[in-house]
């Protein structure tokens, strides 16, 4: 580290030669995905189709699965985060632990398993015991109709966009939850400022998705994306640009990330709702943020950009992809932007991004109507 | 028919902020009275971190009291050292070499950008963006170097002494502050686009905690808090000491009198010390850079008080002597200690969010205020 360092800050050719490690790994993950989708997979074909005669197996293998790559990908995407916002900010990032620091978030998810679980004296203890669990489980569930690619999906169910917008909005009871059940005055400030954000942002979210169902007349994700083969959603109908940034900043307040990072606003609220948690507890908010991060990309990926479509990879590859990209541009406003103060966020919801959404509904419902 | 209200009453909720938060610059404690995210009340508690400093300097030989002053404002204890060195002078009627006032004017300067890049990293944390701390904390870390090979210390450095400073500058130390200053100004315009013309930035900024230049004048505020109010005070340019009448410099004033203003105000500073500090290494001459002192230092039996314009405000000492070898009574105008008595006032009716970035833009530091 010493040699790669200068006093301004990280050299110029490790930089590059981090980039090269970085554009190498990509390209052998790619590689290998390929190489993988094109084996000869028909030896496994018993084991699905025994799977899949049997309801309540078939059930229980895919929560299995789904509750597995929610763990899984956001100890990456955690990582991610740290390296990206180290690189904004002319620092490495984690270094130490693995290689590049690639296993700092295991390192810190045993460091949590580990830690003593405090519960507050005065604490509501079923609400302070509940919190985590409500917080995390709808984020869970949505993952249950997230479609990674046409036979990738835990359940194709017909309305999916409404099911996966109905049970997110569960993730603000878990939080207030949180906010009340620690008998914390930062907290409780916390819990409610992420409620009335939570509920209020969700509206022109859900007006967002109800203008892309209004253009593509239905509700389930997968034929969301079926009937954007050869052209995304957002190229073909441009009404659905607006849209999109509208979809963009309401997603952002959804995960609680700045500019919308009031709920927790460290340098107000020391760590807002989750201040008094610790351990586990805490691990499962963190949990749900990344979790619900993800989802968040996932589902503007279905949306307005071919979901799993795209040529030579393999479709859940592409899916992952561009969620990831998502999520980066994410990272990217969130290191750049100061925070908003709560009745700037507030009028922001209610004057500008509820017309906005609702005018751009209207159109969007025009057209529909007009097109042949 | 009669219509009967009620009104409706909570009796809210007290928080303390501090002293252990991240946001209140010290061990500063705040007692705040909200009503929902509405401030109704503010009492600053201080002194969390008292020294008696004021006491124990009576009890110290009048130069053994100026390692103290690094602990008063730490993020600029060359400026405390100078306010109190030049008190002594005055006290004792030492003249100081013209190299060494140089110095000390190059010396403070340097220590006023590393000041002002403090305030800038932790106000843009204040307000919610991160990255602006490690970027100003990066130009920092290249003063600090730069005073470490002067001094030998990165944020105690006890080098301005009465009668001059401790020693002269070292080899070289010319070229790498101009090398430093080209790379600086660059940055700080970074810094500045970042979050001057930012949107959020401004909404955050623009109209909150207006101190209006009566108000600021009633509180005796000074420095870049009254700047920032409208008023052309700057004691660089009302009594000028060292060599700052000789030096050509503008001192920024914006009339707002909000955070904005404040926080302008800094980020204009910083290029006015850009300048002062091209003019020193320029104009510099060779010759002694202190006077000796005597072995027994005893100035004769009076009183003396300096002011000096130091990053937060006027920094004065009042300093009595009786004819003895310690002075009798020593007392510190902390321009903090002074800004923190606005803040009862600023606070009223605020939310919460601004609690902070009013705190912040004030600047504090509580090791001048508690002493």
């Amino acid at each position: 580290m010493s040699v790669a360092t200068t006093p301004m800050g990280v050299s110029k050719a490790y930089k590059a030669g981090q980039l090269l490690a970085g554009l190498a790994i990509v390209a052998i993950i790619l590689i290998l995905s390929i190489v993988v989708a094109h084996l000869p997979w028909g030896w496994a074909q018993p084991i699905v189709s025994f799977i899949g005669e049997r309801p309540l197996l078939n059930a229980f293998v895919k929560a299995f699965i789904v509750a597995n790559f929610v763990a899984v990908h956001v100890l990456f995407l955690i990582w991610w985060e740290r390296k990206f916002a180290g690189w904004l900010q002319a620092r490495l990032g984690p270094m130490h632990t693995g290689w590049k620091g690639l296993a700092q978030t295991v390192a810190d998810a045993v460091k949590l398993l580990l830690k003593e679980d405090i519960v507050p004296a005065k604490a509501d203890y079923p609400l302070f015991a509940l919190a985590p669990y409500l917080a995390f489980i709808p984020t869970l569930m949505t993952f249950m109709v997230l479609p990674f690619s046409l036979t990738w999906v835990g359940c194709d169910y017909p309305l999916g966009a409404l099911y996966a917008l109905a049970v997110s909005t569960i993730a603000a009871l878990g939080i207030l939850a949180a906010g009340w059940g620690g008998n914390n005055k930062y907290a409780l400030l916390g819990g409610m400022r992420a409620v009335a954000q939570l509920i209020s942002y969700e509206i022109p979210m859900v007006v967002v998705v109800l203008t892309v169902v209004c253009m593509v007349n239905t509700m389930s994700l997968t034929q969301i994306v079926t009937r954007q083969e050869g052209l995304w959603n957002i190229v073909r109908y441009p009404i659905l640009i607006p849209a999109f940034l509208i979809y963009l900043v309401c997603s952002m307040a959804e995960v609680n990330r700045a500019p919308f990072d009031l709920p927790e606003a460290e340098s107000e609220l020391v760590s807002g709702f989750h201040t008094e948690y610790s351990g586990m507890r805490f691990a499962f908010f963190f949990l749900a943020e990344f979790a619900n991060n993800f989802f968040t990309a996932g589902f503007a990926v279905i949306l307005f950009f071919g979901g799993w479509l795209g040529p030579v990879l393999p479709g859940p590859v592409w899916f992952t992809l561009k969620a990831l990209i998502y999520i980066t541009i994410m990272m990217w406003i969130r290191w750049t932007l100061p925070r908003l103060r709560i009745d700037q966020m507030m009028g922001f919801c209610w004057k500008l991004l509820v017309p906005a959404s609702l005018a751009v509904l209207c159109v969007a419902a025009l057209w529909a109507v007009s097109l042949p | 028919m009669q219509i009967t209200t009620t009104e409706i009453s909570s009796p809210g909720m007290t928080v303390n902020m501090g002293p252990q938060h991240p946001s209140t610059h010290g061990v500063l404690r705040l007692v705040v009275q909200l009503d929902g995210e509405v401030v109704v009340n503010c009492r600053p508690m201080i002194g969390y971190l008292h020294r008696g400093l004021e006491k124990m300097m009576e009890a110290r030989r009048y130069v053994q009291n100026v390692p103290f002053t690094d602990r008063l404002d730490y993020l600029s204890s060359l400026n405390c050292n100078l306010a109190i060195s030049q008190a002594i002078e005055r006290i004792g009627g030492l003249e100081v070499p013209e190299r060494a006032q140089y110095i000390r004017v190059l010396l403070c300067e340097l220590n006023r950008l590393a000041s002002h890049l403090v305030f800038l990293g932790t106000f843009a944390t204040d307000v919610g963006a991160t990255t602006v701390f490690l970027y100003a904390f990066r130009e920092r870390e290249l003063i600090l170097d730069l005073l470490e090979a002067m001094t030998g210390a990165r944020l105690t450095y006890n080098w301005i002494r009465p009668g001059g400073v401790a020693a002269d500058l070292p080899e070289g130390f010319a070229d790498r502050t101009r090398a430093f200053l080209k790379t600086f100004l660059p940055a700080l315009n970074d810094n500045d686009r970042l979050l001057t013309r930012n949107r959020v930035f401004r909404a955050r900024c623009e109209g909150i905690g207006v101190i209006p230049r009566e108000m600021a004048i009633a509180y005796g505020a000074s420095g870049p808090v009254a700047r920032g109010s409208g008023l052309d005070f700057d004691i660089r340019k009302r009594e000028p000491y060292d060599v700052y009448d000789r030096l050509e410099f503008d001192v920024p004033v914006f009339p707002e009198g909000d955070c904005m203003a404040r926080y302008r105000v800094r980020i204009e500073e910083m290029r006015q010390s850009v300048r002062i500090i091209e003019q020193c290494l320029r104009d510099m001459p060779d010759g002694e850079v202190s006077t000796k002192l005597p072995k027994i230092f005893k100035p004769p039996a009076g009183e003396a008080y300096s002011r000096t314009e130091s990053p937060r405000g006027e920094l004065s000492f009042f300093m009595v002597s009786d004819g003895g070898q310690n002075p009798l009574r020593v007392h510190v105008r902390a321009p903090s200690f002074v800004h923190l008595s606005l803040l009862p006032e600023l606070l009223k009716g605020v939310k919460v969010a601004d609690v902070i970035a009013i705190l912040g833009s004030l600047d504090t530091v509580l090791g001048e205020v508690d002493r």
